[in-house]
């Protein structure tokens, strides 16, 4: 942290490159009486994929719904702490939360499209928050989106399907394809692979491997093996508490906590 | 040991093959078939009724859905219908057509129309509209004055019940043997072959004694109260007397009145008494006679005889006669052969309906001319309401309930959806709306008419709303029905999955556009469904209508939101309050309509569910 503040002026672009894409400092989450996230603190480095691990009820979605501001739709929910996207501070009344969502896309754990045709899924987000000037670039995008979520092969030639006649697999990639055509910058994805079968869910970890060279990507997983397959950095959730962050690899095989160890190994969990 | 006490209870093997276990399933498929024979029992019941009541209401409707008229070539003469050769549609359409319709009929019967008082019976057989379709083609077709124009006239009401059957069985009998009338007018006695008639003497005399029958048990219980009343008299005068020898003037006069009371009393049920035992002895005499003429009064059946041309009323039958009084003249005096002459016997006596022998004997000669024939009633969709029953129509009230029903749709539908979404998805949780809540479900199960007062009150008396219009017949209705769609709209916006909300904010939709364009189209098949059966409740809703006065008699079909109008649901109402029998077939006609009205709107919601219905 002190090196950066020397840098030379020249190097603030790679200096940017290499600062945290998301930083939190004292998060704490109650809903209403429940204290549901305790005092987390958590840098997520940019282009990489982050994995939360831990068992149910741990706080993990909590946490990922805190990025995006989900967490403002739910009644007696109140966040404290801080939260910075590129040393922006997301809770800033000033920052609109609209605005926010469009930086910081999400994919939800069950597929979700909306019941219309494929393309107006992934046009929503682009239309809404006027990104194409015209119906050649909103294609241009819709296009563009299918293809990055792997998906333009298999739908190409029935762009005007509804969404919800695809398979659950094809689905969650259309959900993608939907949160990337906004162009954000964070990606946050909520236990992505819960409904899909093995074949479906190795196509996303592929997908998963393939965005990351563009977007920060946040996973909440609960595949232990999902995690060590797709992230390059794990945090491990337990209670409320950040128990341990660090390099998957180190995680994996190294864990610091007793309770890391003991979950990763299955003694609990 | 202490191993096997940590295991807790131990498990128990349920023994599937025991008899125990064997009762216990038999027991558990009996309630099953019992549970589902009540249910059958329960559907069977509730289509019976529903069977019961529409064949009950399309039997009552029949008879409104035809209309018996009277084919006449009617001479349109200029001095009639349009006496100042006037070529203005105004003026044609103040001509007489009536009398031009009128003369007409009298031209059927040229001796019976000599006389007033018959022409009066006679244009008393057609409806006061009889001349309206007739009016309306020579006011479009001038050219039709000085030319001959055949017109379908409607009849009466009393004419078109006879001619449906629905005043008195009518039997129309072909004479078996000879007759031979004495003269063409006036008195008259018809001949006939012996015996002819020794069964119609029968039947008559079975009425007489019935009825001398019938006199005797009236006069021996007026003779029983009487007993009762002499006793109460004797009573009554003792006490006077015990007063007057007391000399105590306290209660003397009321006394008094109380005996001359009782004594006005004793004298008229004696000479009831009388009079009963006079008739019954009188009947029965008579019904014990043997031979010679029979008298026939107005207590009888009628028995008319169309002989030569002609309408003879029988007075009294005899075994070989008939004398009889001449309604319409007959052509000759000669023999008419077997088949050639006819007895009509109409059941219910003359003093017991509405229509005359005179004009059964019309209405017979018409019909045997074949003049008179049944037809569609179109009439009675597109007339609004009369005083006649036969001119009596439905559209000024289903064009009421039309214009009532948009001003209801346009009020109930933007501020229902508005407000439930409002509440669902924007309104903090709190006090404040939970207590709207509560409040729309209560608004909910107030009774209708209250609304009506309310509507009275508010937009009749403050606001100044023209009263018994559509305008604040929507607006009460409005009030009435909002709560069904709220709370419908409410129920149909929760039941769309929030992750389709989640969706929609998570690409950075605000939460307005979330709402309308992706959660409402979601509800809009339970919202639609919600609003039509509010629509369907309150097209069939009368008492709060009848506070604002959209019970008023409204012959005009309304053209505005402010005119007078009256709705489907009151207008049956009306109908329904009326004596005569023409009136009770428009109302279940009426019923027939409104229900047709229900069921199409109910298919709607059907329609628009599947129409708007997606999955997720």
């Amino acid at each position: 942290m002190l090196d950066m503040k020397v840098m030379p002026a020249e190097d603030d672009k790679a200096a940017a490159e290499l600062a945290p894409k998301v930083v939190a400092r004292g998060v704490n989450v109650h809903y209403g009486e429940k204290h549901a996230l305790k005092d987390v603190n958590v840098d997520i480095p940019r282009r990489s994929v982050m994995a939360f691990i831990g068992p149910s009820g741990c706080g993990k979605t909590t946490f990922l719904r805190c990025i995006n501001r989900m967490n403002d739709t739910i009644p007696g929910c109140k966040v404290t702490g801080r939260i910075t996207i590129d040393g922006e501070d997301i809770s800033d009344p000033a920052l609109d939360v609209v605005q926010l969502r469009a930086r910081v896309g999400m994919v939800f754990q069950k597929p979700n499209p909306f019941p219309k045709s494929i393309y107006e899924n992934v046009a929503y987000g682009p239309r809404i928050h006027g990104i194409a000037t015209g119906k050649a670039e909103l294609d241009a995008i819709v296009i563009g989106s299918l293809k990055r979520a792997g998906l333009l092969e298999e739908v190409k030639d029935r762009l005007g399907d509804p969404g919800t006649s695809l398979s659950g697999g094809q689905q969650q990639r259309l959900c993608i394809a939907r949160a990337i055509a906004v162009g954000p910058e964070v990606i946050l994805m909520d236990e992505p692979c819960s409904a899909l079968d093995p074949i479906a869910t190795a196509r996303i970890e592929e997908l998963i491997d393939e965005l990351r060279a563009n977007f920060t990507i946040i996973i909440v997983t609960h595949s232990m093996q999902q995690a060590a397959r797709v992230s390059q950095r794990t945090a491990f959730f337990h209670l409320g508490s950040l128990v341990e962050e660090g390099e998957t690899s180190q995680i994996f095989t190294n864990p610091i906590d007793r309770r890391t160890q003991d979950y990763i190994t299955g003694r609990f969990g | 040991m202490t191993d096997a006490a940590d295991t807790g209870p131990a498990i128990r093997v349920i023994d599937t093959t025991s008899e125990a276990a064997r009762r216990r399933v038999r027991t558990r498929y009996r309630a099953e078939r019992r549970f589902k024979l009540y249910g059958l029992a329960a559907i069977g019941f509730s289509a019976l009724f529903l069977v019961f009541l529409i064949t009950d209401i399309v039997v009552k409707a029949m008879p409104s859905f035809t209309i018996s008229s009277l084919s006449l070539e009617v001479p349109v003469k200029a001095d009639t219908v349009n006496p100042d050769g006037s070529s203005d549609p105004a003026v044609i359409a103040r001509g007489d057509f009536d009398k031009a319709v009128r003369e007409a009929l009298f031209a059927r019967f040229p001796e019976a129309s000599k006389e007033r008082k018959s022409r009066r019976v006679i244009q008393g057989l057609l409806s006061s509209g009889a001349a309206d379709g007739l009016r309306r083609r020579v006011v479009a077709d001038p050219g039709l004055i000085g030319t001959t124009v055949p017109v379908d006239a409607i009849l009466s009401d009393d004419a078109d019940l006879y001619l449906k059957g629905l005043v008195t069985r009518t039997l129309r009998i072909a004479g078996t043997t000879n007759a031979t009338p004495s003269a063409t007018s006036g008195s008259v006695t018809i001949l006939l072959d012996a015996n002819a008639l020794a069964g119609d003497l029968e039947t008559v005399r079975q009425a007489m004694r019935q009825e001398g029958e019938v006199a005797q048990e009236n006069a021996d219980r007026v003779e029983a109260s009487l007993g009762r009343y002499r006793a109460r008299l004797a009573e009554a005068q003792s006490t006077l007397d015990a007063l007057k020898s007391s000399g105590t003037t306290e209660g003397l006069a009321v006394a008094e009145a109380n005996a001359q009371k009782l004594q006005s009393d004793v004298a008229s049920l004696t000479s009831q008494v009388e009079g009963l035992r006079q008739r019954a002895e009188t009947s029965l005499a008579r019904a014990n006679t043997t031979g010679g003429l029979e008298r026939l009064d107005a207590a009888l059946p009628s028995i008319l005889i169309a002989i030569n041309g002609g309408m003879v009323k029988a007075t009294s039958i005899g075994a070989d006669r008939i004398e009889g009084d001449v309604l319409l003249p007959l052509a000759s005096t000669g023999t008419a052969g077997k088949g050639a002459w006819s007895k009509i016997v109409l059941e219910t006596p003359e003093g017991n309906r509405k229509i005359s022998d005179t004009e059964v004997a019309l209405l017979e000669t018409l019909g045997q001319a074949g003049l008179t024939r049944s037809r569609p009633n179109w009439l009675f969709f597109a007339s609004g309401d009369s005083r006649e029953a036969e001119l009596a129509g439905i559209l000024s009230s289903l064009v009421g309930s039309a214009l009532t029903m948009i001003i209801t749709l346009a009020l109930c539908l933007p501020v229902g959806v508005l407000a439930a979404i409002y509440l669902e998805e924007f309104a903090p949780k709190n006090r404040l709306t939970d207590l709207v809540e509560v409040n729309i479900n209560n608004l909910a199960a107030v009774p209708s008419i209250v609304f009506g007062l309310l509507g009275l009150a508010v937009f009749i008396g403050f606001f100044g709303v023209p009263s018994s219009s559509p305008l604040v017949g929507g607006l009460v209705l409005s009030l009435l029905v909002l709560p069904t769609i709220i709370i419908a709209s409410r129920a149909a916006l929760k039941a769309v999955p929030p992750s389709i909300r989640e969706a929609a904010l998570g690409v950075g939709a605000s939460k307005q556009q979330a709402v309308f364009h992706h959660v409402l189209p979601l509800a809009t098949p339970g919202i639609l469904t919600g609003t039509i059966i509010g629509m369907a409740h309150a097209l069939g809703e009368t008492a709060p209508l009848l506070m604002i006065g959209m019970i008023a008699f409204i012959v005009d079909v309304p053209t505005s939101f402010t005119h007078s109008a009256t709705v489907l649901p009151v207008q049956i109402y009306l109908w329904s309050d009326l004596p005569e029998v023409g009136f009770q077939a428009k109302t279940a006609a009426a019923i027939i309509v409104l229900l047709l009205f229900l069921f199409a709107m109910n298919g709607l919601a059907i329609l628009l569910r599947r129409r708007f219905e997606r999955r997720w």
